[in-house]
This record gives structure tokens, sequence and C-alpha cells, in this order.
């Protein structure tokens, strides 16, 4: 066996018993791995019309092929699950060591379902499986929980975890592993702690087969050396991490402000990465075989904001600055940490606050609904106090812990939401930059940036350079940048690779790990063929055309300033034309022509 | 000149592809305990070290292999490792104080790092050279340099 380890793991929490069965192979060549071979195990097991926090719905932790590889940054996994803050399939990825170490282990996933009496924790050393109490764990932030396992397992043992966040169910809660790495969207910390399961611990000792050890490396070599020579992938990222993008996207008038009321904020570059770099970066860090290094290991000495850490990533930055009206980095890098601590997502965190301000501003909610808070836009005390509230499920916090759709949405009110699929569009501002937002409209988990991350062509000129105004050729760009992104999310590797190398690299690379030929083509065809897994889930849970639409204020109310004034996204009129390039109905459900083209019917 | 593998924490992401590039150029697969370079990280800090065999002049493994095993060719700065002199007594892994020669019961031998023929694949992998195969006489010159500039700072700005 090469590439795939060849077992799956397989725990019930309700009756304790731990079980494997072998990978299908098959299925393994169709879907890759991690998001791929998640979303099939997933989906053939679950009922899609599941309430996502109820012990029949159940949760998959994959690493991919490339996971515990040197491919180039190719270390992640990811989590499958129906999320609770969408109704829709989640899929959260993440980087660090965790995926790696689960392979080492032998899995190539594992399906966790039911669940536990009270708190557990899973140990997971190679063959040895316990399911073990946690009710002394319980309670603890993620460093602290962290340790704790570790002291308990292994000093060494990879830790996936949730914090507090996760414990209460907040919506948007995250997983997190080495303390700093995220599963963050969509809630799936919210289904863990559904579960009962405080933490899964890792240690794997077991190898990965090469299938030509020669060409792999010949293929990472090649992958490596594009990486290094890009301007983004081999020196910007490594330089200031992602929320390098603040001034880029405030520079094409695409930083939403003030809950989108505007695309444009003056101050941003106060919470950019230049400024970041200069203020209270420590390190530049890793995921595990990356080549890369966007991480940011910062710490704020300022006692008012104290704190140490990682981040802010760019998107975190911007909900939790611009988006709220501030633009203090010391106070968003403190509710950054916050986030990590508690086990939260900071894009729907940062998005929900700039949604009761908001509403806090046109007079919906007063003092009286805020615990006294004062949530006009620009606080900076406020910012951090909900998020401490949120994180612990306190007074205001309990109801904005449920996101900005079900917050706006008690109020009479869920236009001040700004959402798709009820999940938080990230930092981009689709009318500003058309393309994105269909990529906001479309995306399986609701609004989300990094599954179709057309960017690079609209903003950053990497492949090819669009105008971010037009909506020519978006579609198909849309379509593409999905395909290929669910490939790759499905071999286990980071999408920023993607900033020097192409499909034509991965399938080499995945080629020659595995021994399944995959020319460029068959990649981006499992690729599509993962998309098109997940929107029959969606369809079959009660989806319809009427959730690939953005917030009216986006397609109505133009950017009031900035390079973008003027700008209304066009949604509405690239949407058929995706439809169509996508091979589905009017009504945007896939043909059986289409999915028997995909081996899906 | 003699070579020495070079270690710059300050330099190291904690991506441990030094590991993967040891276990792969050893035994063309990926497994954690083939690797002869380890790296340490601390979660909350984010700092990262790798650690390996510093082919030690005075060497305590070499010292205590009761076979011959363990062996320095004279002229040269690597301990070198013979598999077939090995007894298998594990005595270095006790005496080795940096923990760096390590007993594999996969392979059935001791694993420390013989820096891959003189071309190490962990300084070929790693992506921030942290990892440096260089004379050992220069192998400080980077470090010397930063503190140097802080005298040519300090001197002109007065």
């Amino acid at each position: 066996m090469n590439g795939w380890s060849g077992t799956i793991l397989r725990v019930n929490l309700t009756t304790g018993a731990v079980t494997k069965q072998a990978t299908d192979m098959k299925d393994a060549a169709l879907y890759i791995g991690a998001r791929g071979l998640g979303d099939k195990l997933y989906i053939d097991e679950v009922d899609p019309k599941v309430d996502p926090l109820s012990p029949d719905n159940k949760i998959v932790f994959a690493p991919g092929p490339f996971s515990g590889t040197f491919a180039p940054s190719g270390g992640r996994y990811h989590v499958v699950t129906k999320g609770p803050l969408t109704d829709a399939i989640a899929g959260s990825n993440s980087g660090g060591s965790f995926g790696p170490e689960l392979h080492y282990a032998g899995y190539d996933a594992l399906i966790v379902e039911g669940k536990a009496a009270g708190p557990v924790y899973l140990w997971i050393n190679d063959d040895v499986v316990e399911i073990r109490d946690a009710s002394k764990i319980w309670g603890q932030w993620v460093p602290d929980t962290t340790d704790s396992i570790r002291a308990e397992t292994d000093a060494e043992a990879k830790v996936a975890c949730i914090g507090p966040a996760g414990e209460k169910q907040v919506l948007f809660a995250a997983i997190m592993n080495e303390m700093n790495r995220a599963a963050g969207r969509s809630g799936v910390g919210a289904v863990m702690g559904s579960k009962n399961l405080k933490a899964i611990a890792v240690v794997g000792t077991k190898p990965i087969k090469v299938a030509d050890p020669k060409a792999f490396k010949d293929a990472v070599l090649v992958g490596r050396k594009l990486v290094k020579e890009h301007p983004v992938g081999g020196a910007g990222l490594k330089a200031y991490g992602t929320d390098v993008l603040v001034n880029i996207l405030n520079q094409v008038g695409a930083l939403p402000a003030y809950n989108f009321q505007d695309g444009y904020f003056p101050t941003a570059d106060k919470v950019g990465g230049e400024s970041l770099t200069a203020n209270t970066l420590v390190r530049a860090k890793g995921c595990f075989s990356c080549v890369i290094s966007c991480g940011r290991v910062s710490k704020v000495k300022n006692p008012k904001y104290a704190g140490e850490g990682e981040g802010p990533e760019y998107e975190a930055a911007w909900s939790m600055g611009p988006d709220c009206g501030i633009d203090n980095l010391e106070a968003v890098s403190k509710c950054n940490y916050l986030c990590n601590e508690m086990g939260m997502d900071p894009i729907t965190l940062g998005s929900t606050i700039a949604c009761a301000m908001d509403m806090f501003q046109a007079g919906i909610l007063t003092t009286k609904d805020t615990d006294g808070l004062d949530l006009s836009f620009g606080n900076v005390d406020t910012l951090v106090e909900l998020t401490r509230k949120i994180g612990l499920r306190e007074g205001l916090g309990n109801k904005l812990a449920l996101g900005s759709y079900r917050f706006a949405n008690s109020y009479g009110h869920p236009e001040f939401s700004m959402t798709v699929k009820k999940q938080e569009m990230p930092a981009y501002d689709p009318r500003g930059v058309q393309g994105i937002g269909l990529q906001y409209a479309t995306c399986n988990r609701g609004g989300c940036h990094v599954k179709g991350y057309t960017i690079a062509v609209e903003v950053l000129g990497c492949g090819a350079k669009l105008d971010p105004h037009a909506t020519a050729e978006k579609p198909f760009w849309v379509k593409l940048f999905q395909d290929l992104t669910a490939a790759i999310d499905a071999s286990g590797g980071c999408i920023f690779g993607t900033f020097g190398m192409g499909g034509e690299n991965f399938a080499a690379m995945l080629t020659a790990l595995t021994g399944v030929t995959y020319t460029p083509e068959d990649y981006l065809k499992a690729g599509e063929r993962i998309w098109n897994l997940e929107r029959m889930f969606n369809l079959e849970a009660g989806l319809t055309m009427k959730d690939d639409q953005l917030p009216e204020r986006l397609t109505k109310n133009p950017i009031k300033t900035g390079p973008s004034k003027g700008q209304v996204s066009h949604v509405p009129e690239m949407l058929p034309e995706y439809y169509q390039l996508r091979g589905w109905d009017e009504k945007g459900v896939p043909t059986k022509e289409r999915l028997e083209q995909l081996q899906l019917a | 000149m003699p070579k020495v593998l070079m270690i710059h924490p300050d330099r190291c992401t904690g991506c441990q592809n030094c590991e993967l590039a040891c276990s792969f150029s050893h035994e063309t697969q990926f497994r954690p305990t083939a690797t002869r370079v380890h790296v340490y990280t601390w979660d909350r800090e984010g700092f990262s070290v790798p650690m390996m065999c510093q082919q030690c002049d005075s060497a305590s493994c070499v010292k205590v292999c009761p076979s011959g095993a363990l062996h320095r060719t004279k002229g040269t700065t690597l301990v070198e490792y013979s598999r077939e002199k090995c007894i298998g007594c594990r005595m270095c892994t006790i005496a080795c104080p940096f923990g760096s020669a390590v007993y594999d019961s996969v392979t059935e031998s001791i694993l420390k790092c013989d820096t891959c023929g003189g071309d190490p694949a962990c300084v070929q992998f790693c992506p921030s050279q942290a990892l440096e195969f260089v004379e050992d006489s220069i192998s400080t010159r980077s470090r010397k340099s930063v503190l140097a500039g802080k005298f040519k700072s300090a001197f002109e700005g007065a």
C-alpha cells in the first residue's frame, strides 16, 4: 500500500466500540483522501437531514495521501461533518502536525459516531485506541487542555481539541490542534462538544510508503522550486503572513468595513501585515512539511491586551478590525489569541460582532439588549469583552454564539447578517471583486473564500490577471478554483501551494506517491466529483438555489468610498452561467449526465 | 576542510522537512521513527529546535561501544556506524548525552546521523537554512556577523 494507509478507524462513543475497516481502494482512487474520502465516508453513512448536534451526526477526521510526506506544505487534514452553523456539509481544513500523525498511526480516516455519557478524549497510539475519561479536563482552555492530555498520554502526542466554546456548542466553535492551528469554520468544534468529545491525542510510528520514490522526489523538488520562486509563495507570505492582504485589498477597494456598509477603510494599514511584522511578530512558523511559513508567532506586551500565540491571519484581522470599524492591532491580536485559546472561528466571531454593532447603530439594539455595553462601531473594549463573553456564552455572548444570522433573525432583521448559508463571508468585498462573490454564493459550506480563491487571479495576478470589477469569465474561474481546491484538499495539500504549483504538479506528486495514475485532467475531475458529492448532500439536506445568494446589501447598496465606489455585486447575473458550466439545471441541481460522467450516478 | 552540520534554531520554522528528508533518504519511505534528526517544538512559544548527532571529537558512543561498530576513521569528522559489527547492546544510546544515538527495533540497528555520506538530505530540504553543512572553521560566521552588525549600528548611531 502506497500513499494510503489502508485502514479506517471507527469509534462509537455511545457504545464504546472501537472498530477498524479496510479502506475501499476504489473510493480512495476516486476521492483521494482527506476532504474527498472523508466526504464519501460521511455522506454514505449519514442522513442529510440529521440534526448536526445530535448523536446521530458523525464527524470524520481524515489526512490525505500527502499528509506525512515531504510533498510541499502537504501535511493537512480535513474534518467532515454537517455544520451546526450552516446546516450544510461542513469541511474544515487544518495544518500543524495532527493530520500526519494520524496517518502515521495507520489511518486514512477516523470516524467518530454517537455521544459519550460524559466528557471523554480519544488516545490513539498506533493500533491501540482508548476512550478515556476527560471530566477533569473539561472546562480547560485549549493550551491547558493540550498540556493536560500530553501529561496523561505522551509528551509529544499531537492533540486536536476543543476549548470552552466547543464544549458550550458555540455554533462557530473550532477544533484546535497543536494549540494554534484550527479546523476553524462552520462549527465543527460544536459537533465535538455535542458528543462530549474533548480531544483526540495521537502518536503514530508507521511508515507512509511511496510507489515510485525517485519520481516522487523529483516531482517534490520541482514543486518546491516553483513555490520558492513565486513572489507570494516564496517570499511575501513568510515576510508578512496572510495579513499582508489588508493593504492590498484596501487598495482595490474591496476591504469590507462596518459590516459591509463600505468597501474601503482609510486606516486599515494599522492592522495589516506590515504593521504586524513591525510591532508584534516574534517569528515565522510553518506547518508540517511547509515550505512557505506563513504562520505568525506573535506577542503583545501592552498590559491591556497582553498575550502571545499566533496570528492574526488576514481574515481575522479584518473581521475583528475594519469590519468592526477598528484599527487597533493589539486589541485585534488579543481577540485572536482568545479565539485560539477558547477554540472559535475568528471570522464568524468578528463578523457577528460587526452585525451587532450595525444593529446597535440602527437602533434595533440598545444598551438594554447588550448587558450595558456600548456597541458603537470602533469600540475596542467592547470587542474584547464580547469575544470573551461569546466563548463562555455569558449574557449577550450567549445569543451572539449562534452567529449573526440567527442573532439578527431573532430580532426580525436577518438583512443585517452578512452571511451565505448562515456562514459569515470573509474579508473580500464581492462588490469590489466579482468572482469571489460567486464563490461565496455557491460554496458548499457557505460564505468562504478558501474553497475557490479567485482573489489569486482577480487581485494578486497569479496565473492570470483579471479585472476585479468584470464579470466575464468569472464563472469559469470560480469553477476551476473550486475543483482544483477540492482535489488539493483531498490530497492533504495546502492551497497556498498554488502560489507556485499548478494542478499538473499536484497530480504528478500524487501519481508517484500512490501509484495510481492521475493526469492533470483526472485530478481536476476528482475535485469536481467531490464538489458535486457535497452539492448533492446539501440539496438532500434541504438547501436550494435560494441558498446560492448573497445578502441583499451587496447587490443593492453600492460601495460608498474608495477605489470601488459605486460598485455592487453581480452574482445573480453570473449564477446561470456557473450552473451551466457545472452541468447543473437552471435550479442548480446536477444533471444525471454530469453525475454519470463523474461516476456519481 | 572538514564540514559540520550547523543548527540555527533562530531560523527554524518547525516544519520538520528535515525529518522527512532524513527518513526518505535512508529508507525511501516516511517513517517518523526512522529519522536521525528530531525537531522539538514548544507550542505555546512557537519555538522549534532541530537536534541531531554532532559527531563529537571525543564521542561517548565510540568510547562505550564494545564491538567497534561506532568508530571514527582517522582524518574524518564523522562518527561512523557499522551495522555488521553492532551487537545491539544499546550502550551507545545510554552513553550519548544528547540522546542522538537511538535503537530502532524496526531495522534492528542504531540510528544516528551519517551526514548522508557528505550531502545531508536534511540540509537540502530545510526551507529556511536552519540547517547548514559548512566548513567547521566558518560555521559560526553568520552568528558573528549578526553581532558585528550591532557594533556597526552602535558606532554609526554614535
